[in-house]
């Protein structure tokens, strides 16, 4: 049984590194600084993430809804922001769409 | 001696880390930690100052008398940037002497020019990893030994004199050893 679920979990980040979502060699570095004693510093990070994440992106939607004109600036500090701990994470294909979020908004491409 | 500095030196770098991301916080917190340093984590530039008492404001508050080896700084942070916090800190007799890291994902040639030549220990592209923190901790350690080798009756006059912040910086750890490792930590430069 519990082979199985090491197995499935395996596959399932095998997948996410093949498709490009997650850095395989940042994640591990994540997966070696937990050990016995911090048993689940992964999940913590994690979970840390998620929460960061969701605050940033509500704060960007709202950003977007405000459209006249789009505060370029405060976009990009939030992306930056979001940019910086996906990196951290190792959550790549993210931090890809935040370059290229930043992009847009030194441009001023409000399309984009 | 040479390579082996850890064996020699019985106590932990304190380290400093200051940055405005909560995840990036915990990451070299355990980083950190793994590399057997104690760790104190604030979430800002002013943070930071306060922790090291140079706010203007009394030292009291958050200064737990544990002195500070290492800052390691994230380069954006609202309010205050690291490059600002490594300006201040440099320009501060008490403080200067502290090596500063800087940290960015970013990996923009003129600020990290602009940091070393503020007078920054290194300027490190995020993600930080263990190799370069297990690497920052040896330089250190390594840092003291030489200064103990040229220094012993210099810094023996510094420790002693009433009004050297470095007395205030003596407060002693509170180790379980012997008095005797006390008195020898009177004499010597203290180590951390």
């Amino acid at each position: 049984m519990e082979r199985n679920s090491h197995r499935q979990l395996a596959n399932m980040k095998k997948s996410l590194f093949d498709q490009g979502y997650l850095d395989q060699e940042q994640f591990t570095q994540l997966e070696e600084l937990q050990d016995e004693a911090n048993p689940n510093f992964v999940e913590e990070v994690v979970t840390l993430y998620y929460r960061d994440s969701a605050r940033l992106i509500q704060n960007i939607e709202q950003a977007l809804a405000e459209k006249n004109p789009l505060d370029f600036t405060k976009l990009d500090n939030y992306m930056h922001q979001f940019k910086g701990s996906s990196c951290s994470i190792g959550a790549k294909k993210l931090k890809n769409e935040c370059t290229q979020f930043r992009e847009y908004c030194r441009t001023g491409n409000g399309e984009g | 001696m040479g390579s082996d500095c850890s064996s020699v030196v019985a106590e932990e770098l304190h380290v400093l880390a200051v940055d405005d991301s909560l995840v990036d916080r915990k990451v070299i917190e355990r980083l950190l930690k793994i590399s057997s340093c104690k760790v104190t984590a604030v979430e800002s530039g002013r943070r930071a100052l306060q922790y090291l008492g140079l706010d203007g404001e009394k030292s009291s508050v958050g200064f737990d008398g544990l002195k500070v080896n290492l800052i390691m700084t994230d380069y954006s942070m609202p309010g205050m940037t690291g490059y600002e916090l490594l300006k201040k800190i440099k320009s501060s007799s008490n403080l200067r002497e502290i090596p500063v890291v800087i940290m960015s994902s970013e990996k923009v040639l003129a600020r990290i020019d602009r940091c070393l030549e503020e007078g920054a220990q290194e300027f490190l592209v995020k993600p930080v990893n263990l190799s370069d923190v297990k690497r920052l901790r040896d330089i250190i350690l390594q840092g003291y030994e030489n200064d103990e080798d040229k220094g012993y009756q210099k810094r023996k006059l510094q420790d002693l004199s009433p009004t050297s912040s470095l007395a205030r910086d003596l407060t002693p750890l509170k180790s379980a050893s012997a008095s005797a490792s006390a008195q020898q930590s009177c004499l010597k430069r203290p180590r951390l």
